[in-house]
């Protein structure tokens, strides 16, 4: 059994303008309806084990979004949706957008689009749920070398 | 005696895969009312495998031995219930148990697991006294307390107490954490308070508390078979029915209603209890 058989999502709204939050829970809707590869929105970062980001990174959410990195327990993958997310997109030039989701936390998975697609998401996702296996696998290999 | 036996060895072994594809059936046929495809039966047991490889974040060092004290006492009163023994000290347990849930998210420093807790006791509040008047129904028609006597009786109990079935059946809806009452925590995405009850545990500890709440489902769900067997055969099919159809029951309510405000479960669900649990009990006294 792998454990990307239960991927758990926390969603975070930074800077958006809100149509990729919107294109986010649109994907567990009914007609995308991601549950069916064990999804499930959890909202809370303890129990998350990957981070969809949407939107860019100003000064005022760059603490929050590293306090939400911080708390998700290992292994955990971290998708930045949306190209805003990606690296700050039609915004990038604001006075107060410093740039993408990896200003301020690793990003592992890049989906692009404005806004992205709910296919894209999806796909995204699943590219996580890939890598949550495989830094599991590195977990377990540092833990037999300590 | 051997019946017993087996029941008890059979409730500890076999009890969180019965509570684990119980959960599973409940998130398919939830998602199904919905018009969506829904996760795989099996996704519960995809969960806590997950969760028991997770890295866990303890707060304190008390957290984890308090959930563990969860879990051992939810199967204690399966055990003693299972057993035969006396219905109130199962039910006592079962409140001991919840104690030490409350007790482990009220020693996290979070205002949401704080809050989780209080409302925890809000609702436990609000259903013990259904729970106290159905041990009282049994012993008022069986003439005892213990389980293994209600369950021989020649006429099911479910004929003496409709009134307090449909009680209990009206609290498991807070017990099983469904919406309208899942106020401590809820299994859904939409809760005000990030996770409640749970928020603050994680990895292993997170799948020990989903592993006690199989228990728990297995639990309560045999005292709903109480009120249908008899000794005999069909008696046990009965049981089987009455235990399918109480939890589809409780799956559709849970689609159906939004989640109200604490003292609306309290009124709505103490109204239920003195009107069906209390009349039906009046009546009982006076036939008997
Ligand atoms: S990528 Fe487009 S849709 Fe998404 S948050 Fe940015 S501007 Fe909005």
């Amino acid at each position: 059994m792998k454990i990307s058989k239960s991927p758990w999502i926390i969603h975070y709204d930074g800077s958006s303008c809100n149509g990729c939050d919107i294109e986010v829970l649109d994907s567990l809707m009914p007609k995308y309806d991601l549950e069916r590869f064990g999804v499930v929105n959890t909202g809370n970062p303890k129990h998350a084990d990957i981070f969809l980001v949407t939107g860019g990174i100003n000064a005022q959410n760059k603490p929050v979004v590293q306090q939400i990195y911080s708390q998700m327990p290992f292994p955990k993958v971290v998708v930045a949706v949306g190209i805003c997310a990606c690296n700050g997109g039609i915004f990038k030039e604001c006075y107060n957008i410093l740039g993408g989701v990896d200003k301020a936390i690793p990003v592992d998975i890049y989906v692009p689009g404005c806004a992205a697609r709910p296919e894209a998401i999806i796909d995204g996702v699943m590219k996580a749920v890939a890598l949550l296996d495989k830094k599991r696998e590195e977990m377990k290999k540092e833990a037999k070398e300590n | 005696m051997t019946t017993a036996i087996a029941l008890t060895i059979g409730f500890i072994i076999l009890g969180p895969f019965i509570g684990g594809l119980l959960e599973g059936m409940d998130r398919v046929v939830c998602a199904r009312m919905q018009g969506r495809q829904g996760p795989p039966v099996l996704q519960p047991f995809y969960d806590i495998y997950k969760l028991f490889n997770k890295q866990s974040i303890l707060v304190n060092n008390i957290q984890d031995l308090l959930v563990c004290g969860f879990l051992v006492f939810v199967v204690f009163s399966g055990v003693l219930f299972f057993m035969g023994e006396d219905i109130l000290l199962v039910f006592f347990a079962l409140t001991l148990a919840e104690i030490f849930m409350v007790m482990s998210s009220a020693s996290a420093n979070s205002p949401y697991s704080s809050m989780g807790a209080q409302r925890e006791l809000v609702q436990a509040m609000t259903y013990e006294p259904m729970l106290l008047l159905t041990a009282i129904g049994f012993y008022i028609a069986a003439e005892s307390f213990r389980v293994d006597d209600i369950a021989r009786t020649d006429i099911p109990a479910i004929v003496y107490l409709p009134g307090i079935f449909l009680g209990y059946v009206f609290i498991l809806t807070i017990k099983f954490r469904k919406s309208p009452f899942d106020l401590s925590t809820s299994h859904h995405a939409h809760q005000e308070m990030v996770r409640g009850l749970t928020t603050e545990l994680s990895g292993n500890i997170l799948a020990l508390v989903e592993v006690a709440e199989w228990y728990e489902t297995v639990l309560l769900l045999g005292v709903i078979g109480l009120f249908f067997v008899n000794g005999t055969w069909w008696g046990l099919v009965l049981a089987l029915v009455g235990i399918l159809v109480s939890f589809f029951f409780e799956t559709f309510v849970d689609n159906v209603f939004p989640r109200v405000h604490w003292d609306t479960m309290v009124k709505s669900t103490w109204m239920f209890t003195l009107i069906a649990g209390g009349i039906n009990l009046f009546i009982l006294v006076l036939i008997r």
